[in-house]
């Protein structure tokens, strides 16, 4: 018996199934718990160079 | 935080021009929308001109809505993002405004060829090869300055915005250069490459790649930045954000096969779109409830935030037209829906609903914030423009579907000797009331263009008064 293109279709079908458990594994798993909270919180961590910038740009407006 | 990088700051002015023209390319883009809505209702509309007909303008509305409105809200938000989010600068000032004035270029450059006729005829590809030939420099220029940036992060981690954003930017420069390729006969005439079925599959994984990267990655991009930072806490799941990123860029780009039901394409590969978008109901659903659920907790903040109320609502039609689609990729279905103004309804409970609702959203979230002040102009009036666009967008696509299955069964009507129950003609005389309706609904949502407009110009102008009670507070 030998292999044709649809045996490895097949394979493919179940490595991309693997990979995506593997993801979901890898997403969910308690060590991964810090990196994502601390990823998370990164839309509320850069307020200091915000302001920074909004006072820079009205300074070079007054000039 | 930014202790390590004192004089760091951010570059808003490129911002600041794509969030201007968000608007500007919003108003001309749906004005003509309106237009042709008109024109399908009251037929004298196309003034009979070459130039005026709804077979010229109907892609230059696309163009503008999907490019130029979409686009700009686009550029605009991920350059914000990018920089907020990996604390640095946008990696090179000179190409960020080469892809500014480069992609008001292409808009211009549509504007003027697309009522003259020259076209490639691909939809939502249509302008010819020189102008496609400027996009692809724009794109890349635009990965550069994007992917640049997140090279110089002072952040150990990508945040999931971006990944969005980063796929829905290199995917678009695959399927705009896959598709475009063309042999030029002429300055402004070239044909596709591809041959017959081939040319349709490219085109439609094109085409509804331009949905799913284009008009989705990139706005779920929009969503998991604007919808946390209007409702103040992070995103509900940061796990499911990631499972909800992979899973949807990889079943999108097979969908696209679902546009060629019951055509020549073999019919292993329709049954393949067809199974890979009722796929894809998993991925896009997960996306919105992780974006809805962000507000657990903070649910009343809607009562008093329309900014809240926009991007909320525009992730309801997220949900309901992600929905839909599986539902019409399915081959029975889509034998009752395809060729029907159903279609049409349901790309606009997309592009009104969710797309635009939540580009609005972000850009009232932004105006404020890139101009130094703490809110607009006048919230009454971002509310006032909420139900303008709800009730407009509502009307639209429920006339869209009454016509649309309407259409689809006096179509297939026959007659117990086979011939046809209605001709064309009478399906289409059916239709004018529908065509009446959708034209008052488009007709509101740009009016709530309008009013937006006038309420970032009055807020924009407050940035130079002095009397400082809506100036943002400073840096101690």
């Amino acid at each position: 018996m030998s292999m044709d293109i649809n045996d490895v279709r097949g394979i493919h079908t179940l490595l991309v199934l693997i990979a995506f458990i593997g993801i979901c594994w890898w997403a969910y798993s308690s060590h991964r718990k810090n990196a994502n909270d601390e990823a998370a919180h990164l839309p509320f961590d850069d307020d200091e160079i915000d302001q920074r910038t909004q006072q820079q740009d009205k300074t070079e407006n007054k000039e | 935080m930014s202790t390590v990088h004192p004089n760091l700051t951010y570059n808003y002015k490129v911002v600041r021009q794509f969030a201007i023209m968000t608007v500007v390319w919003g108003i001309v883009g749906m004005g003509m929308g309106v237009l042709i809505a008109a024109q399908l209702r009251f037929p004298f509309m196309n003034f009979d001109l070459p130039w005026t007909h709804f077979g010229r303008l109907r892609p230059l509305h696309t163009n503008l809505v999907i490019f130029g409105f979409g686009g700009s809200a686009l550029f605009a938000t991920s350059y914000y993002v990018v920089q907020r989010t990996c604390q640095a600068r946008l990696f090179s000032a000179g190409l960020a405004a080469f892809t500014f004035w480069g992609w008001q270029a292409v808009l211009v450059a549509a504007i003027i060829t697309l009522p003259m006729g020259l076209t490639s005829t691909k939809e939502y590809a249509e302008l010819e090869w020189p102008i496609d030939i400027l996009i692809t420099l724009v794109w890349v220029s635009y990965a550069v300055v994007f992917f640049g940036t997140i090279t110089q992060r002072k952040t150990k981690h990508i945040y999931v915005a971006n990944w969005f954003y980063g796929a829905f930017i290199l995917t678009v420069a695959v399927l705009h250069i896959g598709n475009n390729l063309a042999l030029p006969v002429s300055a402004f005439k070239s044909y596709s490459i591809y041959a017959g079925v081939t040319d349709a599959m490219m085109q439609w994984w094109w085409g509804h790649n331009a949905v799913g990267f284009f008009l989705t990655a990139g706005f779920l991009g929009m969503m998991y930045y604007f919808v946390p930072k209007q409702a103040e806490r992070p995103v509900y799941s940061y796990r499911l954000s990631i499972v909800h990123f992979w899973a949807l860029i990889a079943t999108y780009v097979w969908a696209g096969a679902h546009h060629l039901h019951y055509s020549a394409l073999p019919d292993w590969a329709q049954t393949a779109g067809m199974v890979m978008s009722l796929i894809l109901l998993a991925p896009s659903w997960g996306g919105m409830i992780n974006g809805m659920m962000t507000l657990s907790g903070a649910w009343h903040k809607l009562r008093t935030d329309p900014i809240l109320r926009f991007l909320v609502v525009s992730l309801s039609f997220y949900g309901m037209s992600t929905f839909e689609g599986p539902m019409m990729a399915i081959k029975t279905v889509n034998a009752l829906s395809h060729n029907t103004d159903w279609t049409i309804g349901h790309v606009h409970s997309g592009a009104l609903g969710w797309v635009a609702m939540i580009s609005i959203g972000a850009i009232y979230h932004l105006i404020p914030r890139l101009w130094g002040l703490q809110k607009m102009y006048s919230i009454n009036l971002i509310n006032v423009h909420f139900w303008l666009a709800t009730i407009g967008t509502v009307l639209y696509i429920v006339a869209m579907w009454v016509n649309g299955i309407m259409q689809g069964l006096m179509w297939r009507a026959v007659n117990s000797d086979g011939t046809l129950t209605y001709s064309f003609v009478e399906a289409l005389e059916a239709s004018k009331p529908g065509y009446l309706v959708r034209l008052i609904g488009g007709a509101l949502f740009l009016s709530g263009m309008l009013v937006m407009a006038y309420n970032v110009r009055m807020t924009i102008r407050q940035k130079d008064a002095v009397a400082l009670d809506n100036s943002a507070p400073q840096a101690a």
